[in-house]
């Protein structure tokens, strides 16, 4: 009898029941919808994160860059004797390459890598120091040639006059410079496991190993590799010294970037930088997720001048398109949702109520007839439970089209995070024909003079399908049939019986 | 033994003490209820007992207080003082859930505008009573079937109350009334939305299954031609019953 009565009721009531499903289903496929792409951008987040620190870093421990002292800061300065260069035509080539920890960054003592191995449930660590390679290039007329013996200039034969200038790139005395840097990460070779050497995977040639502590060996990244045409057993410039290439490597993640462009052995960074014994920054892996918050804690109480962030606290470092749709998935969507669900709920509620009202003489004329009040309530709330779930389920549907629908169109987003101090993304290239411009397809950006570069990455957003949205959607259809149900039962239980009766004089 | 006014001047003395053939025992029936500032006097003192098969009719003006007694008979409403039994069980204190099941046994009600459930067909209506019997579906379908016949609906098993005429409305809501073989009707102007012809179809309907089945029928109605027709006559104007 009471599938037979909800049956027919909700089939010759049409209407309302078709305007509860249809609140309701629009209500859960905003829900869906959102959750989902939260959930995807979320993942792209992490995916970001993980480019720069790696799979598995629960905490990643940093110093806040101090304000530069006077005299100190604005980038590597290129200082060249009198003498410096050679000189061939009347041109004078100059060429110096710095290694230097990027400008904004901040270095603390590496002590603290052993300080933060000695606390509990820490299971992995990396140090890692992360530096810019600087390479100045310039041409420039010789200005010994363009000298009289007297220190003037040279006169011209015959008139006696100035002889016009003479060398340089142009062969008529003017000069030209380009500036050339990119990323150099130095890490432990022998602490793949946490770090951003965890998020990479070996193209060819061969990673950095225990061994190679100490050696002038470095891997590159290999899109690196290709933009400045070097192979494995070239050789590279960084800060003046020449570096054996053994092997290229990827982000594991097609969409990221790998966090620098040049990864060495710490203690080489550590000495060709003059950052004897200083590190930018640690990855840290807790025994367990459970473990996280109390690290980070502990390390904290250990480590009180330091930035210590969990990857919750990093995905909101993560800037560009990314960060913009977090942040509208996270208020607009959240509030769109709640908004929509709420108005949903109170459709399904105020049209229940307005049922129970328009079928009083029904519900008297059964509680007349013996039907009790836990009867009546329940067709109630049965008849409301229904119409949540047809709401639930064309909602579901509506949710997993729209889904779809994102995924085929699968919006690009990028986003950006910065291992270091000193953020930026410039997708441009730095002024002075710095190399490594393009900021799409994972290929890193890099500024100007030394400052600490931002791994850019673009995603196309893919909004996950996962059962826990479709447990919520159930959820939400059921709660808001029970709800509507609940206050259109609690009116039909305070129904009088003797209602049924009114007509009688 | 309580003494009522006749309207006709003489004095109509009705025993109200239960004997094994009384179905129902009013003593000082009393139901009063606030209207705005006003407070109503539904019923007054009303002593009335009405024997097991008797067919009673009620008549009187309306506000007269015709509802507000059916409503009690019924166990829909309860008095402000005073007390009312069927049969050996006092019902006006009695807790709303065993009231239920005594409706649900014992009493058949059919209303003036039928009331039946629109969107269910004359069998599923017919059903309804038995449901809070707790009648198998096999055995309820059966039993409603048996009913809707005894009122010459089986060929109308089907069809929704949109799709029949007043009469065989009322005839559904006399078969579901009947379904669970009470031992009360309690009709509340069973043809008041009917025509003549359909009227007297109705009440032989009605007085055939009294008479076969021997169940106790009290009809309210302002028809005196449908009143005629009962053994016994009331009056109820001003919350006081006479007897005519």
């Amino acid at each position: 009898m009471f599938f037979t009565y909800l049956r027919r009721e909700l089939a010759g009531r049409r209407r309302q029941t078709a305007i509860i499903a249809i609140g309701m289903a629009l209500a859960i496929a905003l829900v869906i919808i959102v959750d989902s792409v939260a959930s995807g951008v979320k993942a792209a987040q992490a995916s970001v994160l993980e480019s720069v620190y790696g799979v598995g870093t629960d905490i990643t421990v940093a110093q806040s860059p101090t304000p530069p002292g006077e005299g100190e800061g604005g980038g590597p300065r290129f200082e060249f004797d009198a003498g410096a260069g050679t000189t061939a035509d009347g041109t004078t080539e100059l060429s110096q390459s710095r290694l230097s920890a990027g400008f904004g960054s901040s270095t603390f003592d590496e002590s603290a890598l052993e300080t933060v191995q000695g606390i509990d449930s820490v299971a992995a660590t990396a140090a890692t120091l992360s530096l810019t390679n600087t390479t100045f290039n310039g041409e420039m007329p010789d200005f010994a040639q363009m000298q009289g013996s007297d220190g003037g200039p040279v006169a011209e034969e015959g008139t006696g006059q100035a002889a016009p200038p003479q060398g340089g790139p142009d062969g008529a005395g003017g000069s030209a410079f380009d500036v050339d840097s990119f990323s150099v990460l130095g890490l432990d070779p022998a602490a793949d496991a946490v770090g951003p050497l965890s998020a990479v995977s070996l193209t060819d040639g061969r990673a950095l190993d225990e061994g190679d502590t100490g050696e002038h060996v470095a891997v590159l990244d290999a899109d690196y590799a290709t933009s400045a045409e070097l192979t494995i057993g070239d050789t590279l410039d960084l800060g003046g010294t020449e570096f054996e290439i053994v092997g290229t490597v990827t982000a594991n993640d097609a969409d990221s970037a790998s966090a620098s462009n040049v990864y060495i052995p710490l203690d080489v960074a550590q000495t060709l930088s003059g950052e004897a014994g200083m590190i930018s920054s640690i990855s840290v892996q807790a025994a367990s997720s459970t473990d996280i918050s109390q690290v980070q804690a502990d390390i904290e109480a250990a480590l009180p001048d330091a930035t210590v962030s969990t990857q919750e606290e990093l995905a909101s470092s993560v800037s560009g398109s990314l960060a913009t749709a977090s942040s509208l998935v996270a208020n607009l969507g959240l509030w769109l949702s709640l908004a929509v669900l709420v108005a949903a709920f109170l459709i399904a509620i105020l049209f229940t109520v307005s049922g129970v009202t328009r079928r009083t003489r029904e519900f008297g004329t059964l509680k007349a007839i013996g039907w009790s009040n836990r009867r009546v309530v329940g067709q109630v709330a049965g008849e409301s439970l229904v119409q949540g779930l047809i709401g639930g389920a064309a909602g579901v549907a509506i949710g997993l089209l729209g889904i779809a629908v994102i995924n085929l169109i699968a919006p690009t987003l990028s986003g950006s995070a910065s291992s270091g101090g000193f953020e930026m993304a410039d997708p441009g290239g730095g002024p002075g024909g710095a190399t490594g411009g393009e900021a799409t397809g994972g290929v890193r950006a890099f500024g100007p003079m030394g400052q600490t570069a931002a791994a850019t990455t673009e995603i196309a957003l893919n909004a996950p399908v996962t059962v826990s949205v479709i447990a919520i959607a159930v959820g939400i259809a059921v709660l808001g049939g029970l709800l509507a149900g609940a206050i259109g039962g609690w009116r039909a239980a305070r129904l009088r019986p003797a209602e049924a009766l009114r007509s009688v004089g | 033994m309580t003494g009522i006014a006749s309207p006709a001047g003489g004095v109509h003395r009705i025993d109200t003490r239960p004997t094994e053939d009384t179905m129902y025992t009013l003593t000082k029936l009393t139901k009063t209820y606030r209207q705005g500032d006003r407070t109503v006097h539904a019923l007054k003192n009303v002593d009335l007992s009405i024997g097991a098969g008797e067919h009673v009719a009620i008549q009187g003006p309306t506000g007269g207080g015709k509802t507000t007694l059916l409503q009690m008979l019924g166990g829909l409403d309860r008095p402000t003082s005073g007390t009312i039994s069927i049969g050996e069980d006092e019902i006006s204190k009695m807790p709303d859930a065993k009231l239920a099941k005594i409706r649900a046994k014992e009493i058949g009600f059919v209303f003036q505008n039928f009331n039946l459930i629109p969107t269910l067909t004359a069998q599923e209506n017919v059903e309804t009573a038995l449901e809070p019997l707790g009648v198998p579906g096999a055995q309820r379908a059966e039993r409603a079937a048996a009913a809707l016949a005894a009122v010459g609906l089986a060929d109308r098993a089907a069809h929704l109350p949109s799709e029949l005429s007043g009469g065989q409305q009322q005839r559904v809501a006399i078969a579901r009334a009947l379904v669970k073989e009470p031992e009360v009707l309690l009709a509340d102007e069973p043809t008041g939305a009917l025509d003549e012809e359909t009227r007297d179809e109705i009440l032989e309907i009605l007085e055939g299954i009294r008479r076969e089945r021997g169940l106790t029928l009290v009809v309210v109605t302002h028809d005196s031609a449908v009143a005629r027709r009962a053994e016994r006559r009331l009056h109820l104007a001003a919350g006081t019953v006479t007897e005519r």
